[in-house]
């Protein structure tokens, strides 16, 4: 069945194999392959979306602590109060939508975001935007139950974006998830883990002066570990994704960040 | 025809395995077979992609000059594999976070490669295309056979379906931890050709060399 004009046996000169006809050929496939590749892309997207948005609302009802069993991600996540507020100040503002509000577009916006100088930029995120959601459970009384906030910054090879959820304290961490990340699988990506993941449980994201305070540190964290209330064990192998989740962390929960509308709630639950 | 159709279609499934015979594909089939659900998507994304690229670089055979023609396999062989991403990301979204990468290094899967260098380059369409769809069921029997032994006797679980009740969730079995690591794997597809090996004989390779028993102290040399 083998026909002949085998590969390595160049016809005639000038026929098939002439330098006019290789590019000719070449540059045919590569069209017709990237009329392919672009079309499934685009045709696709929008579905890419969706499931990228449920997924966020997957991942923000998982670490309230309300997806139940019984319950759709969509119904759980109508227990969820989303408001649009301004991180300079800690106000709600009305005039954005939280929910279809795309955080790495906002960061690349003139309007929506501000250039960070790169000493007050410790999660190497380059433009802070200047509005973003924030995500509330309350209980029956309207009181605060579960606080979420997005986090995002640079790990080894990418953004890492995600959430950490605050009891209603706001000081302990009820825990976090990343949503987006492209760090090494295995290494960095064991942000992944569940059971890493489970070791944020409990632990204290400030410290008594009320500023940030967590890190990721080498080697496991037992309760002999002092000040172990602020340390979580870091990810083996990932020296860099670690130290990135640490500093976006603190970026986020500080001044820089969320910092002005937590002292605005510390402030409202104290006049209580 | 209807023989050779057969011949194609089913000689790479035993007697010319691309993972147990060739020993290519090892990769993924360690990566992937932790459960079961993953490795049928795999199998069914690689044997799509190994059919259509076979059948396209066939088509085109006699156009592709031989120094150019890697590159244009390559570039053949990436156009399918990033639409069966982009479909598995809109339709079997869950199903494409555990795949997470090896969707897309099927690109550089060497069965692929293999296959349209080896046969697709030489032969016409229809016999490529068999071919290429007989070596993905070989490279799927190998994924499944060994994605539901990981997975039953890992987490004593099939798709996700409790068969095994385990010990810790109230049942009776212990689940073995190393079926879940990756080489577990490498354990289970060498158990697969020592087993194949022992009843087709022809697959039995020739050592290439031996070596020498050792000479006792005091012989002379």
């Amino acid at each position: 069945m083998a026909e002949s004009g085998s590969p390595q046996m160049p016809k005639k000169p000038g026929s098939v194999h002439s330098n006019a006809r290789t590019l000719l050929v070449a540059f045919a496939v590569c069209l017709v392959c990237s009329l392919l590749v672009a079309s499934a892309a685009v045709l696709l997207k929008p579905i890419h979306l969706a499931n990228q948005h449920i997924e966020r609302q997957r991942i923000i009802v998982e670490i309230a602590g309300l997806m139940k069993p019984d319950l759709t991600v969509a119904q759980a996540y109508r227990q969820i109060d989303v408001a649009m507020i301004e991180l300079s100040s800690g106000r709600a503002v009305d005039t954005l939508d939280p929910e279809n509000f795309d955080i790495a577009k906002a960061a690349k916006d003139e309007q929506l975001s501000e250039p960070l100088p790169r000493s007050a930029d410790p999660a190497q995120i380059r433009r802070k935007p200047r509005y973003l959601p924030v995500y509330r459970v309350n209980d029956d009384g309207g009181r605060l139950e579960t606080l979420i906030l997005p986090v995002y910054g640079y790990g080894l090879w990418s953004t890492l974006y995600g959430y950490i959820a605050l009891r209603d304290d706001l000081r302990t961490i009820r825990g976090i998830r990343f949503y987006q990340h492209a760090e090494t699988p295995g290494l960095g990506g064991e942000v992944d883990n569940p059971r890493w993941l489970d070791l944020w449980e409990g632990k204290i994201a400030f410290d008594e002066h009320g500023e940030p305070r967590i890190e990721l540190v080498k080697g496991a964290v037992t309760s002999a570990t002092p000040d172990s209330q602020h340390k979580v064990d870091g990810l083996s192998g990932a020296t860099l994704t670690s130290r990135g989740v640490t500093q976006l962390l603190n970026f986020w929960l500080g001044r820089e960040g969320f910092g002005p509308y937590l002292t605005r709630l510390r402030d409202e639950s104290e006049r209580r | 025809m209807a023989d050779s159709v057969r011949k194609i279609l089913f000689s790479p499934v035993v007697d010319n395995n691309p993972i147990i015979l060739q020993v290519l594909g090892i990769c993924s089939a360690l990566a992937v077979t932790t459960q079961l659900s993953t490795a049928i998507t795999m199998s069914i994304a690689l044997t799509l992609v190994v059919a259509c690229s076979s059948s396209v670089i066939s088509l085109i055979r006699h156009h592709i000059r031989a120094n150019i023609r890697i590159i244009v396999q390559m570039t053949v062989i990436a156009s399918p594999v990033i639409v069966v991403d982009q479909f598995l990301r809109a339709f079997a979204y869950e199903i494409s976070k555990e795949l997470s990468v090896f969707v897309g290094l099927i690109i550089t899967n060497c069965i692929v490669m293999g296959r349209a260098e080896a046969f697709a380059m030489k032969n016409p369409p229809w016999p490529s295309f068999l071919d290429g769809l007989g070596n993905g069921l070989g490279f799927s029997a190998i994924l499944l056979t060994v994605g539901t032994i990981r997975e039953l006797f890992g987490s004593g679980t099939l798709l996700g379906y409790t068969v095994l009740p385990l010990a810790r969730d109230g049942g009776w079995y212990v689940p073995n931890g190393l079926l879940l690591l990756p080489s577990s794997a490498f354990f289970l597809i060498g158990l697969i050709i020592w087993a194949v090996r022992s009843w087709k004989k022809a697959q039995v390779e020739q050592a290439e060399y031996r070596i020498k028993a050792m000479r006792q102290s005091g012989e002379t040399i």
